[in-house]
C-alpha cells in the first residue's frame, strides 16, 4: 500500500496530468490522422479513478484488468508512454507490437492483464485471475474496472456471482460515467444504484464513491482491499465519474447533445483541478512544483509521439503470422 | 503384453486423473464435475481425491466457465473446464473465440492461455435440435485455439494428455456415443503417452479410396470398409483426430495414393470439415483426382426428435458405402 506522504501525492498528480496530456494528444493525433485506428476511447475526466485505485496496489503483485478505455491505466501503472504511443500508432515498438492497438494495452510485468473490447468480456478473466491468486495463496487481489454498460450484460452477472460463490479476491469497480456508449444509465438499468447489485451475489456492497476525488477513491479501494485481505471475498464499488471525449473520439454527436452537462463537469468536477486544490491547501508553496509537472508531462508526451512516429510499422509475413500459437 | 480395454470415458478419466496427480496447477471446473461425479462420469471420484480446491463445481454459467478458465490460465494455472455438452458452449462463444483463441496474438505473445475446454459432442439419442450438434468446425474456424475429438480410448487418453500439457488453448470434444465404447489402451503405461497435437492417424491402409473422418465417423468408416471389402474395394481410413491444426500432410499423402476421397462428418454440410478438406485436396492434389470428392454429412436440418426422422438425418455405414460406390 502506498504511503500517503507528499511524494506519493505529487506522484499521483503526475500520473493524472500525464494521462490527460497523453489523451488530449491522442485526440489531436486522431483528428490529424496520425493515429489511424477507428476506435479511440479516452480517459480524460476519469483520471482520479485509476490513480486512486492503483494507489492501493503493490505493482507487479496485485492484478488489474479493464475495458477498452485503458490508456490511463497503463500510464498510471508506469508503462512507458513511448511504448503506449507506439501501440496507438500500430508500430513495432508498441506494447503489443502493433497488434493490439488502443483497446488492447497490457503489461505482463506489471500484472496489467489488458484492456478488452468486448463489453464485459474481461470480467470472467478477472474472476479467473483472482482464482489463481486464491489457488496459489499469493495474497494478491485483482482490481477489475467494469463499465456501467457492462454491468447490464450477462458476463457481469455470471462473473460477480462466481466471485461470490468462490470468495474470489476481486475488487469490482463500476465506472459509472453516465453512459453505456450513447445510452444513459437510467435508460439501461432497472435499478440505477448499480452498486446494490452486490446484494444479489453475496459480495460486499461498498456503495458509491466520488470518482472525481482521488483521495476518496483511494480510501474506498483501501477499505475494499482490507475486506479482500481478510479473506471475506469480493466487493463491489460504484464510482461516479464522467467522460470528456464521448464514448469514442469519433462520436461527435455526444459533444453537442450533452454540451451543458459536460461543461458543468469540467467546470466544477475536474479531477485534476480538484486534486490540485487539495494539494495546494495541504502544502504551501507547491504551485510551482505542480506547474513544472505539467510542463514535464508535455515534454514526455511529445517525446513519446516522436518515438512512435519513428518506430517502423510491422509489415512482414513473419510478423503477421507470429504468435498465433505458442510454438 | 496384453493391453487393457477401457471405455472411452474411463480412458479420459485416467488421463485427467494422472495429469492432476502430475501437475498441481491442473484443476477441473464446470457444472456437476464434483459432487455429482461428472455428468458423463469422467470426473468420477475426483472430488474425493483432490478436494473442492481442484475440483470446482460451478453455477450454470457457461460464459464465466469459459472466461474464468481463460483468466486462470493466463495467470499460470492449467484449467480443464468442462462444458456439459457442446450445445451449452455456444453460450461461451465469446470467451472461447474472442478471448481464449485471440489473446496470445492480440498481445503479441505477452500472455498465453493453456486452458482445455472439454465438451461432450454429437448427434442422436433423440436429444432433439438444441441438444444435437457436432459443431467443431465453428470453433476450428478461428486461429489461436486447437480443436480435437478422439475416435477411441487410446487416442482419447493420449490426446487429452497432450491438450493439458500444451501451452495453447484446446477445445476437446468427446462424442457422447463413444463414451461407453470399450477399446484397447496404449501399451505405454508410463503415464507419458502423449499424442502429438495436429497429427492424424491412418486407421486402415487401402488403395482404392480414402475416407477422411474423425470421432464417431471412424466407426462408420470401418463398418463401411468391411462391407466394401466383400466387393473387392480396398478402403483407406484416415482419422484426422484434430480439426486444427489440420494434418494436411496425411490427407494429401493418402489421396495421392488412392486418388479418390469420401469425407465423413457427423456435423452439418455447409462450411464444414468436409468443405474444408475438399477444398484443400483440390487445391493441392488436382492432378491426382480421378473422381469427384464425396461428402457424407448430417442432413442440413435442425435435428428432429422422432426416431425415424432422426436416423434419416444422421450419417451411417450405409450412407458411407453408397458414397464410396458412387465414385469407384
Amino acid at each position: 500500500m502506498a504511503r500517503l506522504n507528499k511524494e506519493t501525492l505529487v506522484d499521483w498528480y503526475r500520473q493524472m496530468v500525464l494521462t490527460r496530456e497523453f489523451e488530449e494528444t491522442c485526440y489531436q493525433l486522431y483528428t490529424e490522422k496520425r493515429i489511424t485506428g477507428v476506435y479511440l476511447h479516452l480517459y480524460s475526466g476519469q483520471e482520479a479513478l485509476g490513480t486512486g485505485a492503483i494507489g492501493n496496489m503493490e505493482i507487479g503483485k496485485d492484478h488489474i484488468i479493464t475495458a477498452y478505455r485503458d490508456h490511463g491505466i497503463g500510464l498510471m501503472l508506469g508503462m512507458d508512454p513511448k511504448v503506449l504511443m507506439a501501440e496507438m500508432m500500430g508500430r513495432v515498438d508498441g506494447s503489443s507490437g502493433g497488434k493490439g492497438g488502443s483497446m488492447h494495452l497490457a503489461s505482463r510485468k506489471l500484472n496489467f492483464w489488458g484492456g478488452y473490447a468486448i463489453v464485459g468480456g474481461h470480467l470472467p478473466l478477472a474472476a479467473g485471475i483472482g482464482l489463481e491468486a486464491q489457488y496459489n495463496e499469493t495474497g494478491a487481489f485483482v482490481v477489475s474496472f467494469v463499465g456501467d454498460g457492462a454491468s447490464n450484460n450477462g458476463y457481469f452477472h455470471e462473473s460477480l456471482n462466481l466471485a461470490g460463490v468462490w470468495d474470489l479476491p476481486v475488487i469490482w469497480i463500476i465506472v459509472n460515467n453516465g453512459f453505456g456508449m450513447g445510452t444513459a444509465t437510467d435508460r439501461a438499468a432497472g435499478n440505477v444504484n448499480l452498486h446494490e447489485r452486490a446484494l444479489s451475489y453475496g459480495i460486499k456492497d461498498m456503495g458509491r464513491v466520488d470518482g472525481q476525488d482521488v483521495m476518496a477513491v483511494y480510501e474506498k479501494v483501501n477499505e475494499a482491499a482490507q475486506h479482500v485481505w481478510s479473506g471475506k471475498g469480493s466487493v463491489l464499488i460504484e464510482a461516479i465519474t464522467y467522460r470528456y471525449r464521448g464514448h469514442g473520439v469519433s462520436d461527435k454527436q455526444y459533444d453537442t447533445a450533452f454540451a451543458e452537462e459536460l461543461a458543468e463537469w469540467k467546470e466544477n468536477k475536474d479531477p485534476i483541478v480538484l486534486f490540485r486544490r487539495h494539494l495546494e491547501d495541504k502544502y504551501k508553496d507547491i504551485s510551482g512544483e505542480l506547474d513544472d509537472i505539467h510542463e514535464k508531462q508535455k515534454e514526455i508526451v511529445a517525446e513519446a509521439v516522436e518515438f512512435a512516429e519513428n518506430s517502423p510499422f510491422p509489415d512482414t509475413e513473419e510478423q503477421l503470422y507470429a504468435n498465433v500459437y505458442v510454438e | 503384453m496384453a493391453t487393457k480395454n477401457l471405455p472411452m470415458r474411463e480412458a479420459l478419466r485416467q488421463a485427467l486423473l494422472e495429469e492432476m496427480r502430475r501437475d498441481e496447477r491442473v484443476f477441473v471446473m464446470g457444472e456437476e464435475v464434483g459432487q455429482w461425479q461428472g455428468t458423463h462420469r469422467v470426473t468420477r471420484g475426483f472430488i474425493e481425491e483432490f478436494g473442492e480446491k481442484r475440483v470446482r463445481d460451478t453455477p450454470i454459467s457457461e460464459m464465466v466457465i469459459g472466461g474464468a478458465a481463460v483468466g486462470a490460465a493466463m495467470a499460470g494455472l492449467r484449467p480443464v473446464a468442462e462444458f456439459m455438452t457442446i450445445n451449452f458452449a455456444f453460450l461461451a462463444l465469446d470467451a472461447l473465440i474472442n478471448h481464449a483463441a485471440k489473446i496470445h496474438y492480440m498481445f503479441d505473445g505477452m500472455f498465453k492461455v493453456p486452458a482445455v475446454f472439454r465438451a461432450a459432442t454429437g448427434w442422436g439419442d433423440q436429444a432433439t435440435a438444441t441438444h444435437s450438434h457436432m459443431p467443431e468446425p465453428i470453433f476450428a474456424h478461428f486461429p489461436g485455439m486447437y480443436v480435437g475429438s478422439p475416435s477411441n480410448s487410446a487416442d482419447a487418453y493420449g490426446m487429452l494428455k497432450a491438450s493439458i500439457r500444451d501451452e495453447n488453448p484446446v477445445l476437446f470434444t468427446e462424442s457422447i456415443g463413444l463414451y461407453g465404447r470399450p477399446g484397447p489402451m496404449p501399451e505405454d503405461e508410463s503415464g507419458d503417452y502423449v499424442l502429438p497435437i495436429g497429427k492424424g492417424n491412418v486407421v486402415q491402409e487401402g488403395t482404392d479410396v480414402s475416407i477422411f473422418t474423425y470421432a464417431r465417423g471412424v466407426e462408420w468408416a470401418k463398418q463401411a470398409a468391411r462391407t466394401l471389402s466383400k466387393d473387392g474395394v480396398s478402403v483407406e481410413i484416415v482419422d484426422l483426430r484434430w480439426l486444427r491444426p489440420l494434418d494436411t500432410d496425411i490427407i494429401f499423402e493418402s489421396f495421392k495414393k488412392t486418388n479418390r476421397a469420401v469425407i465423413v462428418e457427423e456435423s452439418l454440410p455447409m462450411y464444414s470439415f468436409g468443405s474444408e478438406l475438399a477444398a484443400q485436396i483440390q487445391e493441392n492434389c488436382f492432378d491426382y483426382m480421378d473422381a469427384p470428392i464425396k461428402r457424407v454429412s448430417a442432413a442440413d436440418v435442425p435435428l428432429p426428435y422422432s426416431k425415424y426422422l432422426e436416423l434419416m438425418a444422421l450419417p451411417d455405414e450405409d450412407k458411407v458405402v453408397s458414397a464410396v460406390k458412387e465414385i469407384i
